[in-house]
């Protein structure tokens, strides 16, 4: 019955903040619409520059098929490595292929020419990926001419499941929610109780008899409700804008979002019931989601990680939430293929709240 | 039982630093009790702990019929606070500042309706009482802060220097509501450095470097001091002090 | 002069108090580049096989046995079925299920073609298409020692990697971090902290006093320009010495660049706290139009080339964009500054403007 006064208190104060409302309403919209087009980690365009010292017809073919190819386009014929490799330092080209004199005189004999990939790989990823797969073009190449000779009898065929073709956007939308729910349910929390404490409102509330855990958790239901509203729309949106659709039960989805809201806005709490100033409350806050967003595996995969940081992710709510969305959108999980997941964010959700109820001291 | 507060050797340190030492002092029921002394003298401090906002760090005490130290989420229960800083929700409406203190001390919510209105009406707020209480000028927050922390009717109401920074008239009229609320039986508990204010007061204690220099009634004060002002006696008094801010 | 001193040290003790702010603004460039540096790699390796062999014979269980012994690869299952297959896929327990066709060494024996399906959890297709040439790769390394006769005319491809030869993602990082960490720290706290006196109501206090507005301004800004300039030394050093990433080119200079970059930081700071009114507003206006597009927009993480042209357009208004390349070019490629003119431009002119546009913008409000 208080809680319903504690909570129209809250609501009041956020409907009227300038800019809370705006906010909310359209940063999920903003991000949604904008974000999956920029965090786009797929390798493509690759400036892919040609220093043929051959000028062969084999040599041509080759060059043919490279530029061809749905990741590299041809940015530069050079002359001389020099002028390649200035190609590179000016960041018009991300990799070299330069052919020797005597490529097709070599491979007519049936020797093995060589040929030289030279990537930058200031970007690990883009550089390892535009070598392994000229690489891998070459391979190709070679096994087309074998082919005019007895060759290769096996014959494989990718197949590619969950995500047929390959769009990044159906792996990171998911991703994306989760970052979206981590940022607003975390940080306004984070800023709720500090804000108080420099107003000076907090120690009106601290000598009435207001029991702890009622006051903390009206400030936690709002963000749990904002949390909520904000997933619906990003689901919408994700189904009218990307056509993408959860491919399981949006029960489960919604099941695992409330318990993560729950976690992220306890842990907010616990970050503003330790601040005495809002300033440090935002430093301590950015300080963790970094952290967290970084140990998900939303941005890189978590397999990737050497054990002692995969040990780490063991207690990041934020993983168990983006395995969660992603084995729900993309493979169509069911509640039972996840209940390790939930059960786990379960007991992180439980953990924060009590310690933000705890953390909360009334003298 | 006629004592609205009984406190006994209360100590308060922080660190090296002794806030209070070892006061000990008797407010009755329905007393204007000042509570002076200058700034850093211990004045918060020792309300802030009976108001069960912090702990002694020895002493014991009973507020309103409960132990100070065991008990202090009871004491809440029957008192009223009215802190230095302005803590009224400044974005929220007179009406629902109101609403909220009233249902955080569990007044009922039809009560609450018929409460609000009748001291609104009194305080001739009721035009206004939609109005954010930041678009309010500050002695008209001031009388709604006193008006919150009576509102749920407590046994003692504490106010930390109630009248910092208003206007003379504005302080009167907000004098005006503490008597009105002393006649119906509220002990006051009032920290100022007015020291006309200090003359309003039934009985008042001196606080100097933590310690209890004189309590009496202003008259006896006055008297014993050979002064024939408030000032007076508080000058005398406070030119001992080792502290500075 | 003096007033000014006296100002920045109160400054300078009022942030130095708070421990814990001072611990996380050094802590924070530390605990990221550790991540950066160890944690977060893309490479892909511990590739989870699962194989469902119908045909069981020599050759299947040499590919089975190429793949078991792969450092690359884990060998998890032999699943046999169709349904099994889906399981291992959709459990997680495989990555990418090997399925040969029946028959396989006999049609092979035969002179037939034989078929390899490789089904691959594809959920993150960059990780997945890499798998698949793995895999591939390593199937046709198998079967090229089946055959007689070596086989003729193979081009040997000869890979080298520029300025990363191991392929490690810190390289790619350290100036993301940087970018990041000054802008949190010289616009971010900056602007919180002028506000916060707004707030209180001290910086009325102080702009009635005699000193001059923008000494106020420069108080409060000194202290944060010490602290990034600390923060960028603790992270060239700690990248240098515990990462191991090279520093080619010249220190003087990505200082001078750091600099301008925290000029512009500042002003950006500066002009938020002329227009919010809360600390609050202030965190959300930094938040939404500074960190989340220098985090996303400006190449830190994610390739500026693959973004739309409105985007890759937009990015080029992000001051971030801008010192992370020219601190790539500098410190990972070992460029000269003949490289570097049009980054230096671009960055002071963002400074010389959003400093101008700030202080008129502060000088208005006090009016």
């Amino acid at each position: 019955m208080l809680l319903k006064y504690l909570l129209e208190k809250e609501f009041k104060q956020i409907r009227r903040n300038p800019f809370l409302p705006r906010l909310i309403a359209a940063y999920p919209i903003f991000a949604m619409m904008v974000f999956p087009w920029v965090v786009d980690l797929e390798v493509r365009d690759i400036n892919l520059c040609v220093i043929d010292n051959d000028r062969s017809a084999y040599s041509r073919r080759l060059v043919a098929q490279a530029s061809a190819s749905r990741y590299f386009h041809l940015s530069e014929l050079a002359a001389t490595y020099d002028e390649a490799m200035e190609s590179i330092q000016r960041n018009q080209s991300d990799v070299i292929l330069e052919i020797n004199p005597g490529f097709e005189r070599e491979l007519m004999r049936g020797d093995c020419p060589d040929v030289m990939i030279s990537a930058n790989s200031v970007n690990g990823t883009r550089g390892g990926f535009a070598g392994n797969y000229l690489s891998q073009i070459i391979a190709d190449f070679s096994a087309d001419i074998a082919r005019e000779s007895p060759g290769s009898l096996i014959e494989i065929t990718p197949q590619y499941r969950y995500n047929p073709h390959l769009d990044y956007k159906n792996y990171v939308i998911p991703a994306l929610m989760v970052i979206l729910l981590t940022i607003i349910c975390g940080f306004l929390p984070a800023l709720n109780i500090v804000g108080e404490k420099e107003k000076g409102t907090i120690e009106q509330i601290n000598v009435t008899p207001v029991k702890k855990y009622l006051f903390i958790l009206s400030k936690l239901i709002p963000y749990w409700i904002i949390g909520v509203f904000i997933l619906t729309v990003c689901i919408g949106l994700a189904a009218l804008t990307y056509g993408l659709i959860p491919a399981g039960n949006l029960l489960v989805i919604y099941l695992f979002a409330v318990l993560f809201v729950i976690t992220c806005s306890g842990l907010g709490l616990v970050v503003s019931n330790y601040s005495s100033t809002m300033q440090q409350a935002m430093f301590v806050m950015f300080f963790f989601t970094i952290v967290m967003l970084l140990m998900s595996g939303a941005l890189t995969p978590v397999k990737s990680m050497p054990q002692w940081a995969q040990t780490i992710t063991w207690f990041n709510p934020l993983r168990y939430f983006v395995e969660a969305m992603r084995a729900v959108y993309l493979k169509g999980s069911g509640f039972w293929d996840l209940r390790t997941q939930c059960f786990v964010l379960l007991g992180i959700a439980g953990f924060f709240s009590l310690w933000a109820v705890w953390s909360y001291k009334k003298k | 039982m006629n004592n609205a507060i009984k406190i006994n050797n209360l100590t308060k340190k922080f660190g090296n630093f002794t806030a209070v030492d070892n006061i000990s002092f008797d407010v009755q029921k329905g007393e204007i009790f000042g509570f002076l002394g200058a700034n850093g003298a211990g004045k918060t401090t020792a309300m802030r702990m009976l108001c069960g906002l912090s702990v002694p760090t020895s002493g014991s005490g009973v507020v309103a019929g409960f132990d100070m130290t065991t008990e202090s989420e009871k004491i809440k229960r029957n008192i009223g606070y009215m802190s230095q800083k302005f803590s009224l929700y400044e974005d929220l409406t007179v009406w629902e500042n109101f609403r909220y203190y009233a249902a955080i001390y569990g007044v009922r919510g039809r009560e609450i309706a018929t409460r609000t209105t009748g001291m609104l009406r009194e305080l001739n707020f009721y035009a206004d009482r939609d109005t954010l209480v930041k678009d309010l000028p500050l002695g008209w927050k001031q009388k709604l802060a006193f008006s919150t922390a009576v509102f749920h009717r407590p046994e003692i109401v504490f106010l930390d220097e109630p009248t910092g920074g208003v206007d003379p008239l504005t302080r009167r009229q907000f004098w005006e509501l503490i008597y009105k609320a002393a006649e119906s039986g509220v002990t006051i508990f009032v920290t100022t450095h007015y020291m006309d204010e200090a003359e309003y007061c039934d009985r008042v204690s001196i606080m100097v470097d933590g310690r209890i220099e004189a309590m009496d009634s202003p008259a006896n004060l006055k008297q014993h001091f050979g002064a024939d002002s408030m000032d007076g006696v508080f000058r005398q008094l406070a030119r001992k002090a080792q502290r500075t801010d | 002069m003096k007033q000014l001193i006296s100002f920045i040290q109160k400054e300078f003790r009022h942030i130095f108090r708070d421990r814990r702010t001072m611990l996380l603004l050094l802590g924070m460039p530390t605990a990221m580049m550790i991540l950066f540096g160890f944690a977060i790699t893309t490479e892909v390796k511990n590739i989870n096989v699962a194989v469902s062999d119908a045909s069981h014979d020599e050759r299947t269980r040499r590919i089975i046995n190429a793949l078991a012994e792969n450092e690359y690869f884990n060998l998890r299952e032999t699943a046999s079925r169709q349904r099994e297959t889906e399981r291992v896929l959709s459990d997680g327990t495989a990555d990418i299920v090997v399925v040969f066709d029946e028959n396989f060494d006999e049609k092979l024996t035969r002179g037939e073609k034989a078929g390899i399906r490789l089904i691959a959890d594809a959920s993150d297709p960059n990780t997945a298409i890499t798998k698949i040439n793995y895999t591939t790769s390593l199937i046709k390394g198998v079967e090229s020692d089946w055959a007689t006769s070596t086989p003729s005319g193979r081009i040997i491809p000869n890979v080298r990697m520029l300025y990363n030869p191991q392929m490690k993602s810190a390289y790619n990082f350290v100036p993301g971090v940087m970018g990041l960490i000054l802008m949190l720290i010289c616009a971010m706290m900056t602007s919180i902290s002028i506000v916060r006196e707004k707030e209180t109501g001290t910086m009325e206090l102080l702009l009635v006093s005699p000193v001059k507005p923008i000494y106020v301004i420069l108080s409060k800004a000194v202290p944060y320009f010490v602290i990034a300039c600390v923060d960028v030394l603790a992270i060239l050093l700690l990248a240098v010495f515990v990462l191991q990433v090279p520093l080619l080119g010249s220190v003087v200079w990505i200082m001078v660049i750091s600099f301008i970059y925290i000029a512009v930081c500042l002003a950006l700071g500066l002009l938020i706290s002329t227009v919010a009114h809360t600390q609050v507003a202030a965190v959300l206006i930094s938040g939404v139009a500074l960190m989340m597009p220098a985090m996303l927009l400006s190449g830190m993480i994610y390739p500026v080339e693959n973004m739309p042209v409105l985007l890759e357009w937009l990015s080029s208004a992000i001051p971030a964009r801008w010192y992370i390349t020219a601190v790539k070019k500098l410190m990972i490629q070992g460029l000269d500054i003949s490289y570097l003119w049009k980054e230096l431009v671009v960055l002071s002119f963002m400074a010389g403007f959003l400093l101008f546009v700030s202080i008129k913008k502060f000088n208005v409000r006090l009016q």
